[in-house]
């Protein structure tokens, strides 16, 4: 559990040391994603030398247990929002109506672009 | 309240101990309540967590500094918590290998739908010029979306805003606008998600279905590496 977590942080302190060292504007954590996806793929070459749990499970249960709360996380950045709803209400209606039909358009652009090509590469469900 | 009642209040509220209780409290309470509601998309716990303790901090006149210094050990589990998204990605690489083409094209589908459209129609309301360039990355997760207003001369608080609504808003309209459409393939429905709502689609996406919570979190981080070289590029034909 705890070697496990200390993979994450490990994953995303050097996804940010990169994206800091090369100077390019992605997001740390992601880079850390990508990190921890090519030791996943890599795993059962490197079985000698990584911690037992990296192979026994653990750290897809810790994995898993975090993503399973991940609604938790956004709460203290959203407390912060409602304190500056202000930036929004006082353009009126207008930007609330923008996301509510921009997000619904993103959201059908998304699964039709998908469900097309998926018919296409015959992987339609 | 006694004398006493009050200088204990006085000492708890200043200790990160009692907001970092209070979050996880009222977070738990609002996700029993979205479990027994079956998942409604209109009980969505992030949303109901933040007005009741909104509220909280209100009555109690406690200050946002003072709620994040307990609330920020929640708040960066964010970081590992998306690292951790290479986890469900590799235990099913085979079905996301199989769908790359279908993903690549909804990214840039759903990327530039959610930008273009969001700007042009807040432009037509009359939204000023200013408003509308924080409005343009609203739909990646809120660290880049902050990083990309300070680029393109925006207003890095109000991008924090426009994002966390719009993430609340797919939340809540994905499911009875999928149904609506019957689109029931979850790989498109999750992927669909995570482009446009970035993570508080993806932890709606896995309180509903794992494979959607996967292809959420593959939508996210793409849209999280794609959108900021796409709002500098499409940004001045849009205000234009």
């Amino acid at each position: 559990m705890l070697i496990s977590l200390g993979l994450l942080l490990l994953c995303q302190l050097l996804g940010e040391a990169l994206v800091h060292a090369l100077g390019v504007p992605l997001p740390g954590p992601v880079i850390g994603m990508a990190l921890l996806l090519v030791l996943l793929l890599m795993r059962d070459q490197l079985t000698p030398v990584l911690p037992h749990e990296v192979g026994d499970g653990t750290l897809e249960k810790t994995s898993t247990g975090l993503l399973a709360n991940l609604s938790l996380m956004f709460i203290p950045a959203g407390v912060g929002v409602v304190q500056r709803l202000d930036l929004v209400v006082s353009h009126g209606p207008a930007i609330l109506v923008a996301l509510i039909f921009s997000t619904a358009i993103a959201l059908l652009a998304g699964v039709a672009v998908f469900r097309l090509l998926a018919r296409l590469v015959g992987e339609a469900t | 309240m006694s004398q006493s009642d009050f200088a204990l209040w006085v000492y708890l509220s200043r200790t990160p101990l009692l907001w970092l209780t209070l979050t996880i409290f009222v977070y738990v309470l609002a996700d029993r309540i979205s479990a027994k509601l079956n998942r409604n998309p209109l009980a969505n716990p992030v949303l109901h967590s933040v007005w009741v303790i909104g509220l909280i901090l209100s009555f109690t006149h406690t200050p946002y500094r003072t709620y994040f210094e307990g609330a920020q050990f929640v708040h960066f589990m964010l970081g590992p918590a998306t690292v951790a998204l290479a986890v469900p990605l590799y235990a099913h690489r085979r079905t996301v290998m199989r769908v790359l083409l279908p993903m690549i094209g909804a990214l840039a589908a759903g990327a530039i739908a959610a930008m273009v459209s969001a700007v042009l129609i807040a432009k037509v309301l009359g939204v000023p010029h200013d408003v509308l360039i924080s409005l343009a990355p609203k739909s990646v997760t809120v660290g880049v979306a902050m990083g990309i207003a300070e680029r393109t001369g925006g207003d890095p608080s109000l991008a924090a805003v426009l994002v966390l609504m719009t993430g609340a808003i797919g939340a809540i309209i994905v499911t009875p606008l999928m149904n609506a459409v019957r689109v029931r393939d979850m790989r498109a429905r999750g992927f669909a998600l995570g482009v446009a709502a970035h993570g508080i689609g993806t932890a709606r996406a896995f309180q509903v279905d794992i494979m959607a919570g996967t292809f959420s979190g593959i939508g996210m981080g793409l849209n999280g590496l794609l959108t900021p070289i796409l709002v500098p590029v499409f940004l001045p034909l849009l205000l234009g």
